[in-house]
């Protein structure tokens, strides 16, 4: 029993890793994809649109195969860290989905904040930083509150690349012909997104003093 | 010497021309009231007064300083063109009170911004914010809001949003104030609240160029009265001209059409 406790733990411990370094990277790799699909230099707009379609249009099981292979059969350079590898793929496909969010975010604030701002003669740093974002982040809380608990789930996928996540330390139990482990490492979701609910709901009870 | 000298103002949006030629001065404390149909460019010249939009062609001075001239480059950097807009105070139509601000910490914020960018802030600090609270809480007083500094625009009605906007942009104390329409996203019923505070800053000799709708309004408070019609200014003379003598067949029209619905 205390065996299969540890295995899970410790497996559940890598896909925290993998959920931290994604959660921690992918939101400033996102911001700066949003100002690339953003900017009013066409061609780079349109050049990071289609990387973006690109990476959400694919599974994301084949961008961690990518990354894992193509530097060493392309390149003649082999990703040696398999861990490495997954935070890559991850990031950039998540970067990508929080980018888009951000895009609606900002670009669902109301033209007239930024006019008002100009009027008053602020800077166009002022009126991003001191109006705009923090009308953005109440919008986009709930849309983000869901894309990290996707990004917990999508973790265990790291397993195809040979990440011992934690449902794969459950399924060698099952040979063993034990099926508890694969149910108990639902506990150990439930628990996280638990956390990470209340934490969201925090979060937008934090912005109720104002509408927008 | 006027205060504001308006000459050749054009604009285009890509084929449409929107403005087409505009000129008129306005002298320190007169109210000018800009009147006609939706589309006919009262807004469009409001909005390059304050520099939203910018003209394809003409001049603007205020108090004989050139501020803007479609000719002349240099005046069109960033840096210039927000110096220069301090000139104008803008109220819009939908107020855009920043909605994470209370109505005070609206009023303050840009002078507050401006006040940091200066050298010896940090030095006095307290003083500066403590007479910005000051200023901002005597502006919402003279609009009728001192028991509301506190409140949130959701907490507020849209009439006393617009008193907190007008207040907002008396805080940076322009030159010349103007007005988009500031009732007409406003119930019946708030109109008047609204109007009674322009009114009032007229008698205080405020410059304002009022781009409305209400006509009794205009007439009552305004020294000139501009009638527009398809980017080009038709009449312009005192309201007693226009609204009781209009010598021009489309004035008399327009009019007509807004004395049968009021």
């Amino acid at each position: 029993m205390s065996d299969v406790f540890t295995s899970l733990t410790g497996g559940f411990l890598e896909n925290l890793q993998l959920f931290a370094a994604t959660l921690i990277l992918a939101i400033p790799l996102g911001l700066i994809i949003t100002l690339g699909s953003m900017s009013r230099i066409t061609p780079l707009k349109w050049l990071v649109r289609t990387f973006i379609w690109i990476i959400r249009g694919t599974p994301l099981m084949l961008q961690l195969f990518v990354v894992l292979y193509a530097p060493g059969l392309l390149f003649d350079y082999p990703m040696s860290n398999r861990f490495m590898a997954a935070i890559v793929a991850f990031v950039i496909n998540y970067a990508c989905y929080f980018s888009e969010i951000f895009r609606g975010g900002i670009e669902s604030i109301p033209k007239g904040q930024y006019e008002a701002g100009q009027v008053l003669g602020m800077t166009r740093v002022q009126i991003f930083f001191k109006i705009v974002l923090l009308q953005v982040v109440k919008r986009i809380t709930p849309a983000m509150g869901n894309e990290v608990i996707t990004l917990t789930k999508d973790t265990s996928l790291a397993r195809v690349i040979g990440l011992t996540e934690v449902i794969m330390c459950a399924e060698r139990f099952t040979k063993k012909g034990l099926i508890s482990p694969l149910f108990s490492t639902a506990i150990y979701f439930l628990l996280l997104n638990g956390i990470l609910t209340l934490l969201f709901n925090w979060l937008e009870k934090k912005m109720d003093f104002f509408k927008a | 010497m006027a205060i504001l000298e308006v000459k050749g103002i054009e604009k285009k949006f890509d084929n449409l021309e929107v403005l087409k030629g505009i000129d008129f001065s306005l002298e320190k404390g007169e109210v000018l009231a800009m009147i006609g149909v939706s589309g006919s460019g009262k807004t469009t010249l409001l909005r390059c007064l304050n520099f939203l939009e910018q003209p394809t062609a003409g001049v603007i001075q205020v108090g004989g300083k050139t501020i803007f001239d479609a000719s002349n480059p240099n005046l069109l950097s960033e840096k210039e063109i927000r110096k220069n807009r301090q000139h104008f105070g803008m109220v819009f139509q939908s107020f855009n009170l920043f909605p994470q601000y209370t109505a005070l910490r609206n009023v303050t914020l840009a002078k507050e911004l401006q006040a940091k960018e200066q050298s010896d802030f940090k030095s006095n600090k307290k003083q500066v914010m403590e007479q910005l609270q000051k200023e901002g809480r005597e502006l919402l007083e003279s609009v009728g809001l001192g028991d509301k500094l506190d409140y949130y625009p959701h907490q507020l009605s849209g009439g006393q949003q617009q008193r907190v906007a007008i207040a907002r942009a008396l805080m940076l104390q322009p030159d010349i104030l103007c007005f988009d329409e500031p009732t007409s996203a406003l119930d019946p019923e708030l109109t008047g609240e609204v109007l009674r505070v322009i009114r009032g800053l007229a008698d205080r000799n405020t410059t304002m160029v009022i781009v409305t709708h209400e006509m009794k309004f205009a007439r009552e408070v305004a020294d000139q009265v501009l009638f527009m019609d398809k980017g080009v200014i038709v009449e312009h003379g005192t309201p007693e001209e226009i609204f009781e003598h209009p010598k021009e067949e489309r004035t008399r029209q327009f009019l007509e059409r807004y004395l049968e619905e009021a």
